[in-house]
This record gives C-alpha cells, structure tokens and sequence, in this order.
C-alpha cells in the first residue's frame, strides 16, 4: 500500500504546456504515472505528446475522470491554481512552485480547510510524491527509489529527500511512499499529515523522517508520535550550524528569536523515542538497523 | 527583506499611520542640517538590521543642533552586534504618556496571522512574554476573513489599554494590519506604541520584515532590497542569483539544494571544520551557475578548501560534471577542491572528472569523507604546512 497516491491515481498537469510542466508532467508518464490530462485556457484542444489540454481544471475532470492535480505554474499564479484545482473537483493537490508568496499560502491553506476540508495540498515549494513502481508526482527522479516498502519517508527538504531514498536503496531497503512536504511557512501537508497515514498504512512498518531549522513542526511531530505512534521513527535534521536571523534557502528555514533551532527540535524528537542521526548517511544507519530489527 | 527603522515609518505612512516627522542623515553635517530644518528637540537614532541600539548607545536625544552634532559623531560609525551604523534617522522628538506594543505575525503552528497588543511597550516583547505572558493579549486571524473592527475592539479591550487611547489605537491596528497583508510583510511590529500627554497615540518606533517572494506585485521593493546589510560575498552571490549565506570558517561549500547545503554545513561541522558559507546552486547545476559558485568562493579569502557536494536526482551525474570541468577552464581555483557526486549517472560524472584529477582536484566516494578531507585541506593550508 501507499499514501495519499497509487497506481489508480488520475493527475492532471496544471502548466502542462509550459517547459517545466511538460518536461517533468512527460518524465512522470514514463515512470507509469496516469498523466491524464494538462490544463492551460489559451491552448485547450491541442496536445501534449498526446496528452490532452483542457481548458480548467473542473473541465479535465469531468472528460477525464482526473483525482489529482500537479501544479508546474509560476509562483504569481499559484494561488489560482490551487484554488482552480478544489474547485475543479480533485482530491490531491501537488504544487511544486517555489517563490510562492507567505500570504498567498495562508490564504489558500485556509480556504481549502474551511470550503475543502477533503482536499489534500501537497507544497508548495516541494519536489512531490512518490510510490515506487506505482506513481510518481513532481520531480523526484524516480529510479533513485527502490518499490516495495517497508518504509515511509517524509522530508521538509528536496535533496535530502533523494539522500535518504538512495541510502535506503544502496541498502536494499524499499519504500512504500516518499512525501516531501517541502520548506516554506506554510506547508498544505504536514509532517503529522503523513505520520498518521503511514501508520495507517500496513505495509509501511517504519518512517523516515527528515526535518530542518525554522518554526516547529518537528517539535508537533515528536509529540503526535509520542501519542499516537506505534511504528518506529529514524530522523535527521538539517541545520545544526546555521547562523540565527538567516533564511538557509527554504523560506521557512530560519531560526529567529532562539526558536527554531536543529539543537531543540533533536532532543524533542529523541525524548518521543525517535532515533535521531546526525548526518544523513547515519540516520540511513539507523533506519537500516530498525528495518533488520522488524 | 529587512526594513531599517525609517523605511519602514515610510512603508506605514503610506498606510496612514501616524508617524514623527524626520529626516534621514548619512553625515554629521547632513544630521545638523536636518535638525535645523526640523527644529529641536530631536532624537538621533542609528538605523541598523539589529535590535538593542538605545542599549548599545545609538539612540540619543539631542535637546539642541549641538548635541545633534556630537551624538550623529558618535553614532555614525558605531558597530552595533557586528553592523557598522552608515545613516541616522533624525526625528522630531516626541512626550510619552505611555507606552505599548503591538505586531502582526504568522503563526507557522495555527497556520493563522497572530496580533500581539501589550500595554507593557517600549521592551523587548520576548523578556515580557517570559516574566509577565499575561500581559500580552493575542489574537489570531484567519487570512480569508481579516480583521474585522469588533474583532479589533475587543482584542485592544483584553489588552486593558487606557479608554483615551482606545479609538485612535484601534484605527492604527486596522491599518497595520491592511499594511502586513496588503504590503507582504512576514512581520510588522510598533514598539512602542505610545500615547502622549495630550492623548495623541503614535508611531515611535517601526520593525518590518517583507517577503521577498512577493516582489513580483511590489515594483518599489527593489528599493529596499539593496538596503540589505550583505557581507561583500552575500552581495556577490546575490547579484547572481545564488542562495548565499555567509559564515566564518575556511571550508567553501556548493551543494544542490537547500537542505543538502545546510547538511554539508553540519557535517563539516562535525569533522572538526567550519564552513566559510552555505550556497545552494539550485536543482540545474549548469556550467553557468557552478562557475559563478566558484568565483564568488574563490573571491573569499578566508576560503581554505572548496567542498563540493553534489546529488543528482533529476539532474545527471556527467552533466554536473561537465560544468566543473568547463567551470574550473573558465575560473582560476586557488584552493584544493572536494568533490562528492552521488545519485544519478554519478559514474558517468566521475568518469568525466578523472582525467582532471589532482592534489587539487579530488573525488570521495561518501559526503562525510569527503568533509573529512575538505577539512584536512583546510587545516594544512591555514598552517601553511
């Protein structure tokens, strides 16, 4: 089993037509991702590679049966665009836009939860999802994940996500589903998002988890799988030496004010019995020893 | 983006807030001529990128044109938490009857807008939030529905301000308010607040962060964008497009993304070194942008060693590795460069780079060997052995 996407799922590229939509929206079909449908109101009726546009979202839905949107549009349209998405009648949005404004995000985060609330947002400013050998939405390279599972992954940072899939595949290890949530304020998916579905899911028997400096959703996750956790939990986060006041690239990656910090967000995720590596390779180490110990 | 003290009075009295006359200095003389036009009593208040400057003396009431000349002296000049202070604000001096705080901010928890109110102002918020928390009266805001003006009432109500200062502090927090979403910003904050004697309430002091993602619908931004206080590297990588920060050691790094950059920091780190900065070149990695990496590290001259962490996911391996190898014909290296290159076609990328391979140039097969040598390079060249 997987989270939040599968082999059934039905996506439609909003951006299809632009050169990031089509590169990545074609990379992903060639994975085994059903691409369905692309969306852009100046070119509907054309094609990509034989992929038809649409001019909405609701449009592709209705003619195509579309549950998932991924959005490759630039960052001053994204607001619409998720918005286009919900209303359009998908399930599970992707936007993988970095640049996204902080307000844009709290507006639409909101709107969702109050006029969508079965609506799931993945980003913005995340590399996507994916379920090896099933589906794979935005811009992991997808041979670099091994299928099969045990274990989930979930990750604020893109490379770091493809770090800790590759260590896992050096070693064997497969996985069930990679989310990466990406590094912005405001996140549609949270880590406590994908906890609680990979602990659902029965085939995921252990999770990844891979945080970074900049508010506390490392420390609302620690405590979630304190409480609600029975499956194990290996972890890694990026930013022990990072100087305060400063944005480590991610808009959310700052510590400010003392709060934030690498150093705080370890000892919380250790005290709720999560084994806490120090680099990335480590905390491979570590998961690697949890998946012999299953 | 981070607003000096002046700018962003300028930033709220396009948004109609009430703030004190004044005028920005870069001299002593221009600080005098001010004063004069302005007339006396003024403050003299250093305009910097850090908090603490009336602690560390760069805020100054200057009673006449003479102590506006010997305080500007002072001041200009003054290091404040490592920033040189270049320019003074000169302001109309104002009585204070009281003094409050007040702020919007996002809360990265509730995923709501958070307003801070407290009659305790003229403090640092966070020394109030630890001795007397109760002090602070908060309010969270959904982002689709703002801030309406019985919301705004009773939150200033649980603050306990003063009825003679309820109406026009009221007035100012709508526009704050309309100022922090309408203009982008990540923060805004006045404090202090105050009310003086003849119950005016009034801007005295403006803290504001805007959000660099949203210039694309601020064209004026730009302004304040190169107001930054950037090391000369930061200003370099900047100019360029790089995500650049700064940092002390000798280590240079370039990694692909921000959090593998922010990993290689940690990981020299761990090995006994420090990096001289973080730089994330982004998911391309094309000759263009590993060049202009290596020329803003080069020009550092605390640089020691050069660390460069690559993985490639949808980025190839040998594509990587054709853009040091073209970078390193287009720039003249003088530290000993650490590659790590992993991921997809890291093969075909090593193949590329062996012929090129030297004392300075060298390939490790995992991230923290490759820091333990980077490290090591440093450490021989700073003792010169």
């Amino acid at each position: 089993m997987s989270i939040f996407v599968d082999e059934t799922t039905r996506v439609v590229y909003q951006g299809l037509t632009g050169s990031q939509g089509r590169y990545y929206g074609l990379l992903n079909r060639d994975y085994g991702t059903q691409v369905v449908a692309g969306t852009n109101p100046r070119k509907a009726g054309e094609d990509v590679d034989g992929i038809p546009i649409f001019a909405s979202v609701a449009e592709a839905v209705a003619e195509t049966g579309a549950t998932a949107s991924c959005i490759f549009i630039p960052a001053p349209g994204v607001h619409d665009a998720v918005i286009e998405a919900a209303e359009g009648g998908v399930k599970f949005i992707v936007s993988v836009t970095e640049g996204v404004p902080a307000h844009d995000e709290a507006r639409f985060y909101n709107r969702l939860r109050r006029d969508f609330p079965d609506v799931q947002l993945l980003g913005p400013n995340c590399p996507g999802i994916i379920s090896p050998g099933k589906c794979n939405i935005g811009i992991t390279a997808g041979h670099i994940a091994l299928p099969g599972g045990p274990v989930g992954i979930v990750s604020r940072s893109g490379t770091l996500t493809y770090q800790a899939l590759y260590e896992l595949k050096q070693k064997g290890i497969g996985c069930t589903t990679c989310v990466g949530i990406g590094g912005d304020p405001v996140p549609g998916t949270s880590f406590i998002d994908c906890l609680a579905a990979f602990e659902e899911d029965p085939e995921t028997k252990a999770v990844m988890m891979i945080g970074e400096i900049g508010g506390s959703a490392e420390e609302e996750a620690a405590a979630f799988i304190r409480d609600n956790m029975t499956k194990p939990v290996a972890s890694y986060v990026a930013g022990v030496t990072a100087p305060p006041g400063k944005k480590m690239g991610h808009a959310g990656a700052i510590v400010s004010g003392g709060k934030g910090t690498a150093a705080a967000k370890m000892d919380a995720l250790r005290s709720a019995g999560v084994q806490v590596g120090l680099n990335p390779t480590e905390a491979g180490e570590l998961m690697a020893g949890i998946v012999a110990g299953l | 983006m981070d607003l000096f003290e002046y700018q962003g009075k300028q930033f709220f009295a396009g948004y109609g807030m009430p703030v004190s006359p004044g005028e920005i200095a870069f001299t002593v003389d221009e600080a005098v001529a001010a004063a004069e036009r302005l007339g006396t009593p003024v403050m003299v208040k250093a305009q910097v990128h850090a908090g603490g400057r009336g602690k560390a003396g760069g805020v100054k009431f200057a009673a006449t044109v003479d102590d506006v000349r010997t305080h500007a002296s002072a001041i200009l000049g003054l290091d404040i938490k490592g920033h040189v202070v270049g320019r003074v604000w000169i302001e109309k001096a104002s009585d204070i009857a009281e003094e409050y705080y007040a702020s919007f901010t996002l809360d990265r928890s509730e995923k709501k807008h958070l307003g801070m109110l407290s009659v305790e102002g003229g403090v640092e918020i966070e020394t109030v939030a630890e001795e007397n928390p109760d002090a602070i009266a908060k309010v969270w805001i959904d982002p689709v529905d703002g801030l309406s003006e019985s919301e705004c009432r009773s939150w200033v109500a649980a603050a306990g301000l003063p009825d003679a200062a309820v109406d026009r502090t009221v007035d100012i927090l709508l526009k704050l308010y309309t100022a922090y979403v309408d203009g982008d910003a990540d923060m805004v904050e006045i404090n202090p607040l105050i009310l003086t004697p003849e119950g005016q309430v009034h801007v005295l002091d403006a803290k504001v962060t805007l959000d660099a993602n949203s210039v694309f619908r601020h064209e004026d931004y730009a302004a304040f964008d190169e107001t930054q206080s950037r090391d000369e590297r930061e200003t370099a990588a900047h100019e360029i497009g790089l995500q650049y920060v700064g940092l002390d050691g000798s280590v240079g790094v370039i990694a692909n993304g921000a959090g593998l950059a922010m990993s290689t920091v940690d990981v020299i780190s761990q090995v006994g070194g420090a990096a001289a900065n973080f730089l994330d070149i982004g998911g391309g990695a094309d000759v263009d942008t590993m060049a202009g990496a290596l020329e803003v590290i080069n020009n550092d001259p605390a640089v020691r060693s050069i660390f460069i962490n690559i993985f490639g996911g949808i980025t190839r391996g040998e594509v990587v590795a054709n853009g040091i190898v073209e970078a390193l014909e287009r720039v003249t290296i003088n530290s000993p460069i650490v590659i790590r290159l992993d991921g997809t076609n890291a093969d075909e990328g090593r193949m590329i780079l062996e012929p090129h391979f030297s004392d300075s140039l060298q390939m490790a097969s995992t991230m923290l060997e490759a820091a333990e040598r980077a490290v090591g390079l440093a450490t021989t060249a700073s003792t010169g052995a």
